[in-house]
């Protein structure tokens, strides 16, 4: 009897061990592999919109960063540079632009004027609903189209026959020529559209390519494959065949995994996977994604936070630096002086090397004075417990508690953190449940404004509801002026303002670490648009 | 029998309508909204997507034309996939998730009886503390832990004799389906080791198998027809919520593995409030998990001639 159940056991074991060798005799795919030019990678999730005129998402960009191409691109150090257009202008009233003869869609049709009206047209249409529409507002009467007071045909833009665009403008936008690379103003040929009969991108037959790689397989949460298009003008340029895809999760660990097994030439990592990578001498990289991250305050006006001395005693009690060094711990973050990140441009060289960040010391002392005045002004002996709403993932956790421990001894404060998970924590900051919130931003294009106009009165993404004319005047500036030096002047100024007033803290600017296969090189990181970029990837010989 | 049946499956359909009702209203209570992201949108852009999901009526309103659609059994489109509608992610993913299941319940399933009977036969000797002390960390140690490590050693191995002995993670050929399925079985497989265990000590213990013994029947005979037979039916009672519970899929082991399973969908779906992923999901899983009680009961009887439907 015991001999029979063991014989059983036996017999169940030797199956699967038979079977899984059976099955796993298959030789094993290299993550770079040389001969057949093939790299392979993850997704930390499913692409969940490849229309190009609705994507809000950084994953389906990634896709359509490799799969199509606008009038203009970003190149391997992210400048600008032609894309489907080889010649453009760009003017205080519009801009015009020259399309490239030998741009083709993947069915061997050239890519004309009329597919970008087409689809400029539909984002900003109020029946497509598209997330990104505001983005277009640079455009005549884009934002009386989504407001459905005039037809989407109304939109200033035209196709003079099938290789020039023109665009009028609403205001000036010096920065028209960076919006170009991003996603929302790629083209979609209006006929295939049609044919898709409301299905257009929802399988890798229901899309048409004009980009450097064209996708053959789409299984949806499984596996996506890229080959290299033949139609792509650049193709030349374009040193692999194959981009494949046939992991998805969001798990750090099962990435490093991947990666340890040579399944995949680029990881992600985690802060709990670095020292791992660092003793197995992996070839590590940081990249800041162009965030800032910083306390928010409330200035609804039933809240303390609205009195400015209670704000500046919070800012001279914490420090960014310390933050980042001591609590966060992770190599490429930078610690948070300005809402305007270190990346961004000014006028002949990086905008805050010629509009240097306020410069300030914490200073306990200096803080407390700031308190008794605001205990004073608030007409309070003690301040109430405030409320701190923060994120669920473990560095807000960190921070967070940082914080509390910070501002208890420094001012003797009682913070109370809520931590949310992220949809109900956005619903808070919307309804202006909170006395801090830790915030950040992404920008969307690359000029100052993106992160300028955040605190303007009644941007529905000024959470704080923040309103100072003073402040507001410089915006008007900077989004009126066609002039870089008038415009940088108004963000120096704005960066003053928001330091002076304690409007939000700074608290970093965010990295993000990734291992790379030492086989390959040029892998690209972008704030803005496909990121990771491999177009320009090359494979060496192992 | 089959009127005992149509009236199991009227009761079920109460069940699931229940659960479609609960499942929505406290969707609609949790704060926060499906359109909302990290980016605020403009009123107009915002009104745009309102009237385009319908989220523009009054929840009564939307409650009425959800099941008006429900009844003809279109799920609607997801909020974050935006351009797949519900029906086909349940009809893409769920045959991943019940495969991968099937495979985890059979393994449990044959684990379980065969262990929980080799337990029972030599009680208190070295293979029951043996057996047992693992069924103790399998009912305790959550299946992350066992993915992650099992993960762990696949790529050690594979290092270790420089060939692949099995895949890291995706999905596709049997050899990707086995460390999966076997990870999501082991804590039912333990589960099911400790009942079958309870049960064949209680048989093996009472008088119509001293009868057998004594009238010299042949000891696997006595196993097999009478020990065996009699002591898997409570496994058989537990089977039925476990096959929905594990076919349904693992969140947990379908992100380590990266397997285009159902269970991702429906946990991602609460935490981005994917109104029309979580509504579709929650009414499959019930209705399944209904119809997998009323079948288990209608086994039973199969198996057990004592139990008479009624």
């Amino acid at each position: 009897m015991l001999a029979l159940a063991l014989a059983a056991i036996i017999l169940v074991t030797l199956l699967m061990f038979g079977l899984s060798l059976l099955s796993g005799s298959t030789k094993a795919k290299p993550g770079a592999d040389f001969a057949t030019k093939t790299i392979t990678v993850t997704l930390t999730d499913e692409p969940p919109n490849l229309d190009s005129s609705l994507t809000a998402d950084q994953i389906s960009s990634f896709v359509l960063g490799h799969v199509m191409e606008g009038l203009l691109r970003l190149d391997e150090n992210n400048q600008l540079a032609p894309g489907v257009a080889e010649k453009w202008e760009i003017r205080a009233d519009g801009a015009t632009f020259w399309l490239r003869p030998d741009a083709r869609w993947s069915d061997g049709k050239p890519v004309t004027a009329h597919d970008f009206v087409f689809a400029w047209r539909k984002t900003v249409d109020p029946a497509s609903a598209s997330e990104y529409a505001n983005i277009m507002n640079a455009i005549r009467n884009a934002d009386d189209i989504t407001a459905g007071k005039l037809p989407p045909e109304a939109l200033g833009v035209q196709a003079v026959g099938d290789r020039m665009l023109k665009v009028q403008f609403a205001k000036p936008v010096p920065y028209f020529d960076r919006l170009m690379a991003f996603n929302v103003f790629f083209p979609i040929r209006e006929d295939f559209y049609k044919a898709t009969h409301g299905r257009y991108a929802s399988g890798a037959d229901m899309l048409l390519y004009n980009g450097p790689f064209k996708m053959v397989q789409w299984v949806h949460g499984a596996h996506i494959r890229f080959e290299k298009n033949p139609a792509y003008w650049d193709a030349r340029r374009i040193a692999i065949n194959v981009i494949d895809i046939p992991y998805f999760t969001s798990d750090p660990s099962a990435r490093v995994n991947l990666f340890r097994d040579r399944r995949i030439a680029q990881a992600g990592l985690a802060q709990q996977n670095l020292e791992e990578a660092q003793l197995l001498g992996w070839n590590i990289r940081s990249f800041r994604d162009g965030g800032v991250f910083y306390v928010e305050f409330n200035h609804r006006r039933d809240r303390l936070s609205r009195n400015r001395n209670f704000r500046k005693a919070i800012q001279y009690a914490l420090d960014s630096s310390v933050e980042v060094n001591k609590v966060i711990k992770q190599p490429g973050y930078l610690p948070g002086k300005s809402v305007f990140p270190i990346w961004l441009d000014g006028v002949n060289d990086k905008f805050r090397k010629e509009y240097p960040a306020p410069e300030y010391t914490p200073d306990t002392a200096r803080a407390r004075a700031y308190l008794a005045r605001a205990k004073q002004e608030l007409g309070l002996s003690k301040i109430p417990p405030i409320m701190l709403l923060a994120g669920d993932d473990p560095i807000s956790g960190r921070v967070a508690e940082y914080y509390q421990d910070m501002l208890k001894r420094q001012l003797d404060l009682d913070v109370r953190i809520d931590s949310q998970i992220f949809k109900q924590r956005l619903a808070k900051m919307l309804a202006g449940d909170f006395d801090l919130v830790m915030a950040g931003w992404g920008p969307d294009y690359a000029d100052p404004l993106t992160f300028g106009d955040l605190f303007l009165t009644g941007n529905v993404n000024n959470r704080g509801q923040y309103s100072n004319p003073a402040y507001d005047e410089q915006v008007r500036i900077a989004q009126n002026s066609n002039d870089r030096k008038v415009r940088m002047d108004a963000f120096g100024r704005m960066q003053q303002i928001i330091f002076d007033d304690a409007v939000v803290l700074p608290e970093y600017e965010r990295a993000l670490l990734f291992a790379v296969d030492p086989q390959i090189s040029g892998v690209v990181r972008r704030v803005f648009g496909a990121d990771p970029d491999f177009t320009y990837v090359k494979i060496a010989k192992e | 029998m089959l009127s005992y049946t149509i009236k199991r499956l009227i009761q079920g359909l109460i069940t699931v309508w229940f659960i479609a009702t609960a499942t929505f209203l406290a969707m609609h209570a949790v704060p926060g909204n499906p359109l909302s992201g990290a980016k605020a949108m403009n009123v107009e852009i915002r009104q745009n997507l309102e009237r385009k999901y319908g989220l523009n009526k009054p929840v009564g309103e939307q409650y009425l034309i959800y099941m008006g659609n429900l009844a003809r059994g279109d799920l609607g489109i997801s909020f974050t996939q935006k351009n797949r509608e519900v029906n086909d992610i349940i009809r893409e993913h769920f045959p991943v998730s019940a495969t991968l299941g099937i495979m985890a319940v059979v393994f449990a399933a044959l684990g379980g009886a065969l262990f929980g009977a080799l337990t029972a036969l030599n009680r208190n000797k070295w293979p029951d503390t043996v057996i047992m002390l693992a069924v103790i960390l399998g009912i305790s140690v959550p299946s992350f832990v066992f993915a992650a490590f099992s993960q762990l050693m696949v790529v050690k191995i594979n290092a270790l004799l420089g060939i692949s002995i099995l895949p890291v993670a995706g999905w596709g050929t049997v050899s990707h389906m086995l460390l999966p399925s076997l990870v999501l079985g082991l804590g039912t497989m333990a589960y099911l080791t400790r009942l079958m265990r309870s049960s064949m000590l209680e048989i093996i213990n009472s008088d119509y198998i001293r009868t057998a013994n004594a009238k010299g029947l042949p000891q696997t005979r006595i196993f097999l027809q009478h020990e065996m037979r009699n002591a898997i039916l409570p496994l058989v009672t537990v089977l039925g919520p476990s096959i929905a519970g594990i076919t349904t899929g693992s969140f947990v082991v379908e992100l380590v593995f990266a397997i285009p399973g159902l269970g991702r969908y429906f946990v991602q779906a609460v935490q981005q409030l994917d109104y029309t992923v979580i509504m579709g999901t929650t009414v499959f899983f019930g209705a399944f998990l209904v119809l997998m009680v009323i079948l288990v009961d209608l086994l039973y009887g199969l198996i057990d001639p004592r139990v008479r439907v009624s």
